[in-house]
């Protein structure tokens, strides 16, 4: 791993340069897909870049690549997708030279960007800069026939809110995941009631993409993988066909089916989360279903990060991972099943020694 | 007849000893097991407390790539390490990630707090069966 040295533009050129070469043959690949009959589109997702300030113009390196080399690829994709989703945790401590940091990285993306908030961007001032620089918390739009629904999960109550001496010290609460000083996130009543009215002009017939930064079910407590209310929000999409909740925050391919609620996460730039399973002293509710990614190589610094490209067929999630030490992973709905599933390693026999996790 | 007297001597001295309390080694109370239980606990908690500070120069800590010590596996130590090329211990790999991911200094392997984190991460990975070597 290279220390302390900052990307400067010619060693970024470089980069940009070598992987180039290197991304061409996977970006052909890039499946351009239906959403409703006679419409198509995909969009790509960058998530948990978590920038890091450390003092001045310094950032951590580490960190700071793996969101360059996302935005690099990317610009790379042709076609260029119709849109990125960047799915929340641009900065580790919310500052605001961090969410400027990362707003200058993003730049470089030439088509729009819908933002998700992450817990990361919230805590210091209560999202107020990222609603002022960044994006509205909560929204929805429509899509080539598909309705989104961006949600602000990351929310919690109030009495912990109110605890910490300093918006500092909340938010440093907050960022470490497994503080048994935490709170659990919730959607609230004011974002399920707007959720309500949004949905009450929606057909059920529309397919309906969730957009949210942490999972909008139950995984995990101790860490956060977790929603107070998430059965609340998923008896609101309940009578919709075709439901798929796309998420971040938990760094690592991890999908799951809950009645007609299709979940799958995305990938971190950062770093990656273990799976739940690895702490033995408590129980979990990882999703079966799952096909683990490969346990991380810390010796590769990029190994378990990446992005990925969200592909739409008739109302349905197709996700490609651009993983970049590892080889690509596509996991798509299959009506048959009824449910995602791993393109090449869903059948236990196919799967390797690396996604076992313990 | 003299050695019988010295045989005596000692064997009294020795019967003396065993009554005189704290000097038997096979004895403990369940006050020394609670005391020496705290003891270890401090430790624990103080490698608890550098397992989530900046231990290296770039803000990062240990507990970002491992909330609750998980996936650090001290159950495999000592192992194969196939990156560094030889069999290394758990104490090895704690420096390797304060050199690199944290951009830090190594610690003396002695140093009251690698025995901190050690204490830690094995705290966190109780009632696992040892299985060392394994990957």
């Amino acid at each position: 791993m290279s220390k302390g040295k900052s990307m400067t533009r010619r060693s970024f050129l470089k980069a940009t340069a070598t992987f180039t070469a290197a991304s061409m043959l996977p970006l052909k690949l890039v499946d351009v897909c239906w959403g409703k009959e006679g419409e198509k589109f995909t969009f790509g997702v960058i998530s948990d870049s978590h920038l890091t300030h450390i003092k001045g113009t310094k950032f951590v390196n580490n960190f700071d690549k793996g969101l360059q080399q996302a935005v690099a690829e990317i610009g790379l994709m042709w076609p260029q997708p119709d849109f990125i989703v960047f799915g929340g945790d641009l900065a580790q401590l919310g500052k605001k030279e961090e969410i400027d940091h990362g707003l200058e990285m993003l730049s470089k993306i030439e088509v729009p960007i819908k933002f998700v908030i992450g817990e990361h961007d919230f805590y210091l001032d209560m999202g107020k800069y990222w609603e002022d620089k960044v994006s509205k918390l909560y929204y929805s739009f429509d899509h080539k026939g598909v309705h989104f629904v961006v949600l602000n999960i990351i929310l919690t109550y109030e009495d912990w809110i109110k605890r910490w001496r300093t918006p500092e010290e909340r938010m440093l609460q907050m960022a470490r995941l497994d503080n048994p000083q935490g709170s659990p996130f919730m959607v609230g009543l004011k974002q399920i009631n707007w959720l309500k009215t949004d949905l009450s002009k929606v057909s059920h017939d529309t397919p309906i993409i969730v957009l949210s930064h942490s999972p909008l079910y139950k995984i995990f407590k101790p860490w956060n993988f977790w929603t107070d209310d998430a059965e609340v929000v998923q008896g609101l999409l309940r009578p919709f066909k075709k439901v798929s909740v796309l998420h971040g925050h938990v760094h690592q391919i991890l999908y799951n089916q809950i009645e007609n609620i299709s979940f799958q996460a995305w990938m971190s730039t950062a770093w990656p989360w273990p799976y739940p399973v690895s702490y033995n002293q408590k129980l979990n509710m990882v999703p079966k279903m799952t096909v683990f990614m490969n346990r991380a190589d810390p010796f590769h610094e990029r190994d378990a990060t990446g992005w990925s490209q969200v592909t739409l067929e008739a109302g349905r999630v197709s996700q490609h991972f651009d993983l970049w030490e590892n080889t690509s992973r596509t996991i798509a709905y299959d009506e048959k099943a009824g449910h995602f599933v791993d393109s090449q390693y869903q059948d236990p026999s196919k799967r390797i020694p690396p996604q076992m996790h313990y | 007849m003299k050695y019988k007297v010295i045989l005596c001597v000692c064997l009294g001295f020795i019967l003396a000893a065993s009554l005189i309390p704290g000097l038997r080694a096979d004895e403990f109370k369940k006050e020394d097991l609670k005391k020496w239980e705290a003891a270890f606990m401090d430790v624990v908690i103080e490698g608890e407390k550098l397992f989530h500070s900046a231990l290296g120069t770039n803000s990062v800590s240990c507990d970002m790539c491992h909330p609750n010590a998980s996936n650090t596996h001290p159950e495999t130590y000592p192992k194969f390490q196939k990156q560094i090329g030889s069999v290394a211990t758990l104490r090895d790999m704690i420096n390797w990630c304060i050199e690199n991911p944290l951009e830090g200094q190594p610690m003396e392997l002695g140093d009251p707090k690698m025995i901190a984190l050690e204490a830690y991460i094995t705290w966190e990975r109780r009632g696992v069966p040892l299985e060392p070597g394994k990957h």
